[in-house]
């Protein structure tokens, strides 16, 4: 028996969540000095105002997706991937590699060719995990997160030395610009919809959709998706039912590995159209943040990694406009994730309780 | 009449940032943020400064991610700012980009070479003034061994090792310099607890004067150095006053001095190529009453000779960066 | 004679969990120094009503009296403090304690342990003298048996105090042997003016041992009776709403072919214990074969040999053909290629996937059978629903809802979905363990008469379970597995529960 609708547990809950959080960090604002109203009105005009602005909402929501979708792929099947950071660092480099040395004559070969490359790369980067896992119970949080570390001067010796660019930066070369991927303002442009050219966000954002429709696919659609949930849900069913455990642990996870690669599509390819140092910026880590929130399933996640652009980018806004320092901000984003995902019963259990009186009133 | 003076002048300031806020300068600081105790917060007390002595005001920024750059610069330039500071690197791709945009506008980019009508790139000499510093330690040295702790391993920070290992060498030609870094991300130049396990393990190899380059996490390192009984260097700013007798002296690199000028000549800003070297004060060692007894005058004559003949040309010290080697130290 | 005052007495309980009403108006008076027997199916409200006179829940409505006193039970401190003990079906014990230490866990006395175990001790050994409870308080509890570890849960309740003492479930890890000692100290305790609730859903306890019996259904107390003034199959009747059949009707077994034939079979499981020894059998078609045995001796690793997820040395020969035991074609999907079906003993762990649907649950183990694909890369979702719908029809699998989410059917339901599911691929070999295990009477009536069906269309039938009565009632040939042996067969006609107990305690009486 279900405790509540299912539309109390989607949107009522997350939605008291964030009106939580709205109210606590209104209350931060305040004590700074500033009016948490104005504030408020800032962080969403900043996000959502201007089409620069949304397009920068927009570049950032695209990471969160691919990030968000590894972490929930690798969860169903009760793996919790951590490593997501080190997967795009290192699918980023596979991204970069394929765009320095293989000379595409068009952007849209080398989207291919460079998103492949960089699923691949975060795949492998996560492919040992999840064998120490599979064969030999290495917790798969521990081996992620090292490989996280791992990550980190595997790409800065590459960025010092053999694909550094002329200069002081440690960074790679730009990408040819044949092979720079179309922003949003043109791919809009085509459709005859007028969208400012200056902000990040690119034909990236199109893959991350397709990307959202393949998961639900995949999870809930193919005889993988339902083995891996089976597996997920439990284990000793899923080797009565003769699932292969060590097979569902591996696809799992090279599949999360691939997806948090791909992030180089947006970040490496359509942004920076190279890569540079530490070029993932904790996007792997608000990943997870954003599958929890989304509940592991595409259309939350898409949900979820929205919310986050908006709250990337309208906490640059209100920083820069209000003056007020960026770790105010991170607070406030602390805020929000601390609301919409570990104090999540918090909010939960009194709208249970709510339901389940409103309930028993109802059969009496 | 004094809460008058003071409502008034109050007013007054308002009014007058409104109206002169298009003419005020600002800067944007890397990711680091304005307190890393490295090269964004000596930025930060150059700004400081201009402001405390001329009571202007500027515009602040510290982004938080790469994407942001570009972003950044232009919210500046529309608001007509001017001129527009940065220090780092990384700065270079976005603003040429951006400063095509805006000819009219003046910008400075500390550490990085661009090269637009509009543009003054500020680059500093750093390999001089640590050759200065490695002669330094070579002659305080008693075992002849030496240390360098750099903070994240980039070709800058290599740069500032090269320099000190030739000035090293150039007083001691059997010296051992050892060199570490503390790591591969931007964490390591906050990382003082690492600082301190380098310098422990720097001091055991035999190292008795350590120079570290590190950002926040030389904090450690001057501590520890300071603990063992051991001499250190300083970096950037003057970091003699942290641990008097045992700071042997601070490889100086003026940031703070950069932004300051760049903030002091305003709209007349000139473009092109400022090299902060030796000549100009822009890099040297620092000298004062806290490490006064540790320098004695032969070791200062010695540098300062050196000093004058680096300028002249006399001596020539390698520059990791002009072709990513460094013919006395391996990374 | 004067009125003597009930030790427990409820009036008008009432419990409720969202729209499920656990509870209706359940009254019962519970004379001192009598056993009273609370039998009801599984869900019937038993365990919910136990729960709220142990200070669990808190009841909606409804009053406690204990020894003619109202008090109020807010909790667990509180019904030991009215003397109330409780002996859980999986017990509360620290694995890694000794007897002593875990009688004493939560009552020590003083900052010191020391006095606390010493005056322990000698308590312990006067309430062993009194109810012959003879525990060895030194022993660590997971180095002894579940008979003893349940009458250490004894102990602990008699140290707190307890007048009272509820039991739930006490013989479902029992032997019948061990069945019978509890019983006797049951007795015991009873003659020392002790009142006992036992709560169970075996009909044969009930009338072995209580003074009075409450039947309860649906989470209502639909009668309450003396144990003398009754029968087993009135009391089922009470317990389902209507006539139940509890005799299994079938005709004298049609034993074909050779379907299964296990040769010198050896399981040594990851932790290098020898759970499985030289085991050999067979099994005709149009047979089944009830493998008797206490919990724990074998037969779950037998199971999961051949249903494909246990590792084993041997032979095992299918229609003839050898089974892989070790390679690739070793997994529960092979075997299930190969005829055989299996009905695993926990349906929670094994047989379902509690937060999936029924109508997942049914493509469970079958996800990669044709019939379920379309396209050749999806699942057929739709065409999986609509099997489920008529799979629920034919099994009378209540609510019939494909959609609704497996934990949410009762134990019976869950059963039922599990063996549709199996019985329906039409296997020539069905291994079906514990089929009744947690299930109410009125399925296991009907889920009996599937397993006769099939062995009647000529399949062969690997039954085990620790119901002794279910595998004299269903079995063609019994074998009893104790310690990883088989002790012997027998055949059902000629063969009586007493000499079953012996050998599935290990003695060997004379061989078949």
């Amino acid at each position: 028996m279900n405790k509540m609708p299912n539309w109390a547990d989607t949107i009522l809950v997350p939605l008291l969540s964030l009106l939580l959080a709205a109210v606590i960090s209104g209350v931060v604002i305040a004590l700074i000095g500033h009016n948490p109203i104005y504030a408020l009105k800032l962080m969403v005009s900043g996000a959502l105002g201007t089409s620069t602005n949304f397009s920068y909402t927009l570049y950032y929501a695209t990471n969160f997706i691919f990030t968000g979708l590894a972490v929930a792929v690798a969860y169903h099947a009760r793996m919790f991937n951590i490593g997501g950071e080190g997967q795009a660092y290192i699918g980023g480099l596979g991204a970069a590699l394929a765009c320095l040395y293989i000379p595409w004559p068009h952007w849209t070969l080398a989207l291919i060719g460079g998103g492949l490359a960089a699923a691949i790369f975060g795949a492998a980067w996560a492919a040992i995990p999840a064998y120490l896992q599979a064969k030999r119970g290495s917790h798969i949080v521990i081996t992620t997160i090292m490989f996280n570390y791992m990550s980190y001067p595997v790409v800065n010796y590459l960025l010092n030395g053999p694909i550094k660019a002329e200069g002081m930066e440690p960074a790679t070369p730009s990408f040819a610009a044949e092979i720079a991927l179309p922003n949003l303002s043109a791919i809009l442009g085509t459709f005859g919809i007028a969208f400012s050219d200056r902000g990040p966000a690119n034909f990236a954002l199109v893959i991350a959709l397709l990307a959202c429709v393949g998961v639900w696919i995949l999870i809930w659609r193919t005889k993988l998706g339902y083995e891996t949930r089976a597996f997920g849900e439990s284990e000793s069913a899923a080797k009565y039912a003769g699932i292969n455990p060590t097979k569902i642990i591996m696809i799992a996870m090279l599949i999360s590995g691939a997806l948090a690669g791909m992030m180089a599509i947006n970040n490496v390819m359509g942004e920076a159209e190279r890569l540079v140092l530490n070029a993932v910026e904790g996007a792997g880590f608000i990943g997870i943040a954003v599958a929890l929130m989304g509940r592991n399933h595409p259309l939350g996640i898409l949900i979820a990694a929205l919310l986050f652009g908006i709250l990337y980018q309208g906490g640059a806004e209100l920083s820069a406009e209000l003056r007020i320092p960026r770790e105010m901000v991170t607070v406030i984003q602390a805020l929000v994730i601390l609301f919409t995902g570990a104090l999540d019963n918090m909010v939960r259990m009194p709208i249970e309780k709510l339901f389940l009186s409103l309930r028993r009133k109802e059969a009496k | 009449m004094t809460l008058f003076t003071k409502f008034f002048g109050a007013t007054a300031a308002l009014a007058l940032t409104a109206g002169a806020a298009a003419a005020d300068p600002a800067i944007i600081f890397d990711l680091g943020g304005k307190f890393d105790k490295s090269f964004n917060e000596a930025a930060f007390t150059g700004a400081t400064k201009w402001a405390e002595e001329t009571g202007g005001t500027f515009a602040e920024f510290e982004i938080s991610s790469d994407a942001q750059r570009e972003q950044a610069i232009r919210r500046f330039a529309e608001e007509g700012y001017n001129p527009i500071v940065m220090a780092g690197f990384s700065w270079g791709t976005p603003l040429a980009t951006v400063a095509e945009e805006y000819p009219d506008l003046k910008f400075s980019i500390i550490d990085m070479v661009v090269d637009a009508p509009n543009v003054q790139s500020v680059v500093f000499n750093e390999h001089e003034g640590s050759y200065l510093v490695g002669m330094l330690a070579a002659m305080a040295s008693e075992d002849g061994t030496v240390g360098f702790i750099g903070g994240m391993d980039i070709p800058l920070i290599r740069k500032f090792a090269c320099g000190y290992a030739q000035g090293a060498l150039a007083v001691n030609p059997d010296a051992t310099v050892l060199a570490n870094m503390t790591g591969t991300t931007p964490a390591a130049w906050n990382d003082p607890v690492k600082g301190s396990e380098l310098t422990l393990a720097q001091i055991s190899q035999g190292a008795d004067v350590i120079y570290a380059a590190a950002g926040g996490t030389g904090v450690g390192v001057l501590q520890t150095a300071a603990d063992q009984g051991v001499y250190s260097i300083g970096v950037d700013s003057n970091q003699n006053y942290m641990h008097p007798g045992s700071v042997l002296t601070s490889m100086l690199k003026r940031v703070d001095t950069a932004v300051y000028d760049a903030f002091t000549a305003g709209t007349e800003l000139e473009a092109g190529f400022n090299v902060m070297g030796l000549d100009n004060g822009g890099v040297g060692y620092a000298l004062d009453e806290f490490n006064a007894e540790l320098i004695t005058a032969d070791m200062q004559a010695a540098v300062d000779a050196a000093s004058a003949a680096i300028a002249a040309g006399e001596i020539s010290v390698h520059d990791y960066m002009s072709d990513e080697t460094c013919p006395v130290l391996e990374f | 004679m004067t009125e003597q005052s009930p030790a427990i007495e409820l009036k008008g309980i009432s419990k409720a969990f969202g729209p499920v009403q656990a509870n209706k108006d359940i009254s019962i008076r519970v004379m001192p120094g009598t056993i009273h027997g609370i039998i009801g199916e599984n869900g019937a409200g038993k365990s919910t009503l136990m729960s709220i006179l142990y200070g669990f829940y808190k009841a909606d409505s409804g009053e406690i009296f204990i020894n003619g006193k109202k008090t109020e039970i807010p909790d667990s401190q509180a019904a030991i403090s009215a003397g109330i003990g409780m002996v859980f079906q999986h017990f509360k014990l620290v694995e890694n304690f000794t007897v002593l230490e875990n009688v004493i866990l939560g009552v020590e006395d003083g900052f010191l342990l020391k006095p606390s175990l010493n005056k322990a001790r000698k308590e312990l050994r006067q309430l062993a003298e009194e109810y012959e409870l003879n525990v060895d308080p030194d022993a660590v509890i997971e180095n002894i048996g579940v008979g003893m570890q349940q009458r250490v849960e004894i102990l602990k309740a008699l140290y707190r105090r307890a007048d009272i003492l509820i039991l739930d479930e006490p013989t479902g890890v029992l032997t019948p042997s061990e069945a019978d000692q509890l019983f006797r100290i049951l007795g015991r305790l009873r003659e020392e003016g002790k009142t006992i609730i036992l709560i169970t859903h075996k009909l044969r306890e009930i009338m072995d041992i209580t003074d009075t019996v409450s039947v309860m259904r649906r989470g209502e107390m639909t009668a309450t009776v003396k144990t003398a003034e009754t029968n087993p199959s009135h009391l089922a009747e009470l317990m389902v709403g209507r006539k139940v059949l509890l005799q299994v009707d079938k005709a004298p077994a049609q034993p074909g072919e050779i379907i299964l034939d296990v040769k010198n079979l050896n399981v040594t499981d990851e932790q290098g214990v020898h759970r499985v020894k030289d085991v050999s059998f067979n099994i005709r078609a149009g047979e089944i074969l009830g493998i008797a045995g206490v919990a724990g001796n074998g037969q779950s690793e037998l199971l999961e040999v051949l249903g494909g997820y246990c590792v084993a040395t041997g032979d095992i020969f299918m229609n003839g053909e050898p089974i892989d035991l070790t390679g690739d074609k070793s997994d529960g999907q092979s075997r299930r290629e190969r005829g055989i079906a299996h009905v695993p003993e926990d349906r929670h762990r094994e047989g379902l996937i509690l937060n999936f649907s029924a109508w997942e649950n049914t493509a469970f183990g079958y996800h990669k059978d044709g019939k379920y694909q379309k396209n050749g890369v999806l699942m057929d979702n739709a065409a999986i629903v609509q099997d489920t719908a008529e799979k629920m029809e034919r099994f009378d699998v209540r609510p019939p809802n494909p959609m609704l989410a497996a934990k949410n059917f009762s134990g019976g339901n869950q059963q039922k979905i599990v063996v549709a599911r199996e019985i329906e691929r039409n296997p020539d070999l069905l291994l079906i363990g514990q089929p009744t295990r947690g299930v109410d009477i009125g399925a296991i009536e009907f889920i009996h008469k599937q397993i006769i069906a099939l062995r009647d269309q000529g399949k062969a039938i690997l039954l085990v379970s620790v119901e002794l009565d279910e595998i004299m009632s269903l079995s063609d040939r019994i074998a009893v597995m104790f310690d990883g042996k088989i002790m012997g067969e027998r055949l059902p006609d000629e063969t009586n529960t007493q000499e079953l107990g012996l050998l599935m305690a290990g003695v060997q009486g004379e061989t078949a």
